[in-house]
């Protein structure tokens, strides 16, 4: 029997949930709806009903009580894996999430470690309304002692979750819900890469296509696209936002001498601001074009209506795509 | 706002140290009746002890040697009784006015300390077993109320407590003020602890003001009866160190039996400054002051010890450990050296992180660089 399956992204955290689970009686599930319903997208169903309600947890609908009580159950030898039921709600556990949890490892000396996972669904092209389509990612990145990972792909999100409640320290762990119901061949054999890898997801010679999430999924259609044009761009899935894995990105940079970036939040201090700066101060000498950052435009999201104008696709990618080579 | 007078009221002992239980201390009576001679007097010398470390520390850092101190004076009965009430197995999630509590729980005073002076965030750690499972400060006010609840829950789903078996099952105490029962936190926190039957005791000291606001701008109502919406309460007067002691004894006790969580005011006064920078004479009157000084914990529970026959050579052997320990934080604060600059990057994450990393060699060699020069 192959460990080869083919599933959905959301299908294959729940896979990996379920692995996290059974390997430590430690590992415990906490979220608004996750018991019963399973979550709003499903992620947590059938979990409660195989370990029990005091290992996947309904709780009371308030994200800082979350939060600060997952902190206190690290504290008593506990994992706990946080469900925040949208992007745009994770901000009433904003100061937990800074002031206490990304700090505790440090305030105790290296005497207490905090390994509590929280996953955000986060991003857009979902239609839905206010605080339910955002990219929180740089707060997070931006604060010392969290790591923040994003996984793009099912197989990823099998491993990649897994990986994460196995970390001593605090993972915020992105989820694109616009990947949910993308489906790929998840292989349970054996993880292709570490948890805090960036990867090459498709080689190529004149331009690098760097992004996380959603946004591996337009690059890659950008360079399908390019390469019918006769150019042919190398895409790099970032994975990890913090830390960064530099090594893939420079080194492709120093072979194709250009690089655009794509993210869904606004690019003003976004992680690829952050990517382009150090891109810049490692390949100077290997650039023959200024890097470029295609992002949600620096206003809050639209109306879904207008979320088409606002999300980069394949033909803004490939708009930056000919600045580069202009140069 | 509670007013002193309140018929809720559980206190014991009078502002002169007359014993004089109010009706509501009825049912707390036989607790303190079961404290032997030595408790009571142990209950004295943790006061004056304390008190004599918080002058220290508030003469070290007007003599530049802490950054901070947040002084404890005024509040001692609340927290020797309190603290004294727990058992050895509970957990003790303190705000950061808690010397009393922490150094009776088994914390050095110097490594309070330590983190008032610049040298740590933390300083001790819960887990080394002479620290008495005492966290170290939280000094974003409310914060650790969830700690508190989420290491309860840890409890209950480990089955640590709530086994019938009062010697062995384990409790957390949180402590916090009127400022901080505010925070949405500490609400939270109450949501919790109900909704999974938290074997906590929610110990909130009410000293009168949150720096310069009074306790009327927090709350229009008692303290003590806004838990009614999560929890069973009870108001003490927390400069009686006696009554402190009982309220907090009887809901720990209730609290890991399984019965659910509960929660104390401690009707007390903070005698200090909210903090070494702090000026009092902006916001409020002598009057005030003095009046509170009138119900000031020691000169009660003293006049009480005396009544029963204590004797002199126990208040002066009292007076000779404070000064030894007092002389003793001067001593050891002064020879507290500093930290290496690496130090900030050793404990960031558990695991390594590359960015770190990197910056601690960076540092390392920009500042070797100097020491070439200067060679």
């Amino acid at each position: 029997m192959t460990a080869t399956t083919t599933m959905p992204l959301g299908r294959a955290l729940n896979a990996g949930l379920r692995a996290a689970l059974a390997a430590d009686d430690h590992v415990l599930l906490m979220g608004e709806d996750i018991g019963r319903l399973g979550g709003v997208f499903r992620v947590t169903e059938g979990l409660q009903a195989e370990f029990g309600d005091r290992r996947v947890l309904d709780t009371p609908l308030a994200e800082s009580g979350i939060v600060g009580t997952a902190i206190g159950l690290a504290m008593a030898g506990f994992r706990p894996v946080i469900e925040i039921q949208f992007d745009g709600f994770v901000f009433p556990a904003f100061d937990q999430i800074t002031t206490q949890l990304a700090k505790l490892t440090n305030r105790y000396e290296g005497a207490l470690q905090m390994p509590v996972v929280i996953r955000i669904p986060y991003g857009g092209h979902i239609g839905a309304v206010e605080h339910h389509q955002e990219s929180p990612e740089a707060y997070f990145a931006h604060t010392p002692g969290l790591r923040v990972v994003a996984p793009s792909t099912a197989n990823d999100a099998y491993w990649m979750i897994q990986d994460a409640i196995a970390s001593p320290d605090p993972v915020i762990f992105l989820e694109p819900k616009a990947k949910y119901w993308a489906k790929g061949e998840v292989d349970m054999s054996a993880r292709a890469v570490p948890l805090h890898s960036s990867r090459v997801v498709r080689r190529g010679t004149d331009v690098t296509l760097v992004g996380h999430g959603a946004m591996v999924t337009a690059l890659l259609q950008a360079a399908a696209i390019a390469e019918g044009e006769g150019t042919s761009c190398e895409v790099i899935d970032l994975r990890s936002l913090s830390p960064v894995d530099y090594a893939p990105i420079l080194d492709s940079v120093r072979r194709t001498g250009r690089m655009v970036y794509a993210q869904e939040a606004p690019g003003f201090a976004s992680v690829g601001s952050e990517v382009a700066a150090t891109v810049m101060e490692r390949a100077f000498y290997a650039l023959e074009a200024p890097v470029l950052r295609v992002s949600g435009f620096d206003v809050p999201f639209p109306p879904a209506k207008l979320e088409g104008v606002y999300l980069p696709d394949a033909d803004r990618i490939l708009e930056a795509v000919d600045r580069v080579l202009a140069h | 706002m509670t007013l002193p007078d309140d018929p809720a009221l559980v206190r014991v002992l009078a502002a002169d140290g007359s014993f004089a239980p109010s009706p509501a201390a009825e049912p707390y009576l036989e607790v303190i009746d079961a404290l032997a001679d030595a408790d009571l007097e142990q209950f004295y010398r943790d006061m004056a002890v304390s008190r004599a470390f918080d002058r220290q520390a508030t003469n070290l850092q007007r003599q530049g040697q802490l950054a901070l101190w947040p002084p404890s004076f005024g509040q001692e009965a609340a927290q020797v009784g309190s603290a004294r009430a727990a058992r050895g197995q509970d957990h003790i999630f303190p705000s950061y006015r808690e010397h009393v509590v922490c150094t009776i729980r088994g914390v050095d005073p110097v490594d309070i300390i330590r983190m008032m002076r610049g040298l740590t965030h933390g300083g001790w750690d819960p887990a080394d077993p002479a620290n008495g499972n005492t966290r170290p400060y939280t000094l974003v006010l409310g914060s650790h109320t969830l700690h508190a609840t989420g290491f309860g829950m840890g409890l209950v789903f480990d089955g640590r407590t709530a086994t019938g078996d009062a010697a062995v099952d384990e409790a957390v105490m949180v402590y916090y003020g009127d400022g901080a029962s505010s925070q949405g936190d500490v609400h939270e926190a109450m949501v919790f602890a109900a909704s999974y039957r938290v074997p906590q005791v929610f110990f909130l000291q009410n000293n009168q003001w949150a720096i310069s606001v009074p306790v009327a701008t927090q709350s229009r109502t008692p303290l003590h009866l806004r838990a009614a919406g999560y929890m069973p309460s009870v108001l003490v007067d927390g400069n009686d160190v006696l009554a402190s002691y009982a309220v907090t004894k009887v809901a720990l006790d209730e609290a890991r039996s399984g019965a659910g969580p509960r929660a104390i005011e401690a009707m007390t006064y903070r005698m200090g400054a909210h903090t070494t920078s702090d000026d009092p004479t902006k916001y409020r009157t002598s009057d005030e002051e003095e009046g509170w000084s009138a119900r000031d914990p020691l000169v009660r529970m003293r006049a009480f010890l005396t009544a029963r026959g204590a004797s002199e050579a126990l208040f002066a052997d009292v007076d000779a450990e404070a000064e030894a320990l007092a002389d003793d934080v001067r001593t050891r604060t002064n020879a507290l050296g500093t930290i290496p600059a690496e130090s900030m990057f050793a404990h960031v994450y558990s695991d390594p992180h590359p960015l770190v990393t990197e910056q601690r060699a960076w540092l390392a060699a920009y500042e070797a660089s100097f020491e070439e020069g200067a060679s």
